[in-house]
């Protein structure tokens, strides 16, 4: 059963859940920020843009920290790559560039306009006990779930 | 915004970035098995993460009057309404197309994926549309 479900094993995921978890509590109980992910798609903006949206106080005070934030997540995937001592070398995820393209496009809009992705909604939303967090998970499961379903019966990917 | 800050930020964000890693989440093809319901692991992932999240979420302020080093607890800004619900079906639209969703994307860079970065620059081009469009968007009525 465990097997059916889980083919490829359970510890490294749970590990590795566990310790995004202490990432994003940890930032909370020092600095008490809320460690979404997909916010410095836009806070980065304000930076470039001049657009009254990009302005605002929330994103042009959140910009410093957030773009560290994400600086810090390239540099822990260096991290894991140095550790487990792989070549390091790029390599391809064997996802065709179109699908990469729009679907991050789609990822980017949808994420900013529901103030949250799989972090701010499905780990921050969910455990600030938020129901609109709840709604958003669940509506970006089905919807991913249902996209990838005929993504690959269409044969794009597998 | 002080130079700890900053920081922490990117020591946290690295812990996230290690994690997500070694969960090998930032490999589409693995988050792509799970959408397609043939290796569940993912949710041991989000699992994980969210039993500590929430912990601390909860414990924290009740114990300690401000965070270590700042001044307040910052609260998720998410409310119902239209906006979450619409966004959350075209995020997972671009989800289910992809694999990858934006610490993966970030994390999966630094692991050497290459060719996330072109996931990345849609993302940051996908954002830039929202913010130039949120005018319009916010006619969408809120669901009561």
């Amino acid at each position: 059963m465990i097997q059916q479900l889980f083919p490829n094993g359970v510890e490294h995921y749970f590990v590795g859940g566990l310790i995004v978890g202490a990432g994003i509590a940890l930032l909370y109980v020092l600095t008490g920020r809320i460690g979404g992910m997909s916010s410095v798609f836009t806070t980065t903006w304000s930076y470039f843009s001049r657009a009254a949206y990009f302005a605002q106080e929330r994103f042009t005070s959140a910009r410093a920290w957030r773009l560290a934030y994400a600086f810090g997540l390239v540099l822990g995937g260096i991290a894991f790559v140095l550790q487990t001592a792989q070549t390091g070398e790029p390599r391809s995820t064997g996802i065709p560039f179109w699908q990469l393209g729009v679907g991050g496009a789609l990822v980017g809009f949808g994420a900013r306009m529901a103030n949250g992705c799989t972090s701010g909604h499905g780990i921050c939303g969910l455990a600030s006990l938020k129901g609109s967090s709840l709604a958003a998970v669940v509506t970006f499961m089905i919807a991913a779930i249902v996209t990838a379903h005929l993504v690959a019966m269409l044969g794009a990917h597998r | 915004m002080n130079r700890i800050t900053l920081l922490i930020a990117a020591l946290c964000g690295a812990l996230c970035g290690y994690g997500l890693s070694l969960s090998t989440m930032i490999d589409p093809k693995v988050v792509l098995s799970f959408l397609q319901l043939r290796d569940l692991g993912l949710l041991l992932v989000m699992g994980g993460a969210l039993v500590v999240t929430l912990v601390v979420y909860q414990l924290a302020p009740r114990v300690l009057a401000r965070p270590v080093l700042g001044r307040t607890w910052d609260r998720h800004v998410a409310t119902m309404n239209a906006q979450t619900l619409v966004g959350a079906a075209i995020f997972g639209m671009g989800w289910g197309l992809c694999g990858v969703c934006p610490g993966p994307a970030l994390a999966g860079i630094g692991a050497g994926f290459a060719d996330l970065s072109v996931a990345l620059l849609g993302m940051f081009a996908g954002a830039y549309a929202q913010g130039r469009l949120a005018g319009v968007l916010s006619q969408i009525p809120t669901a009561r």
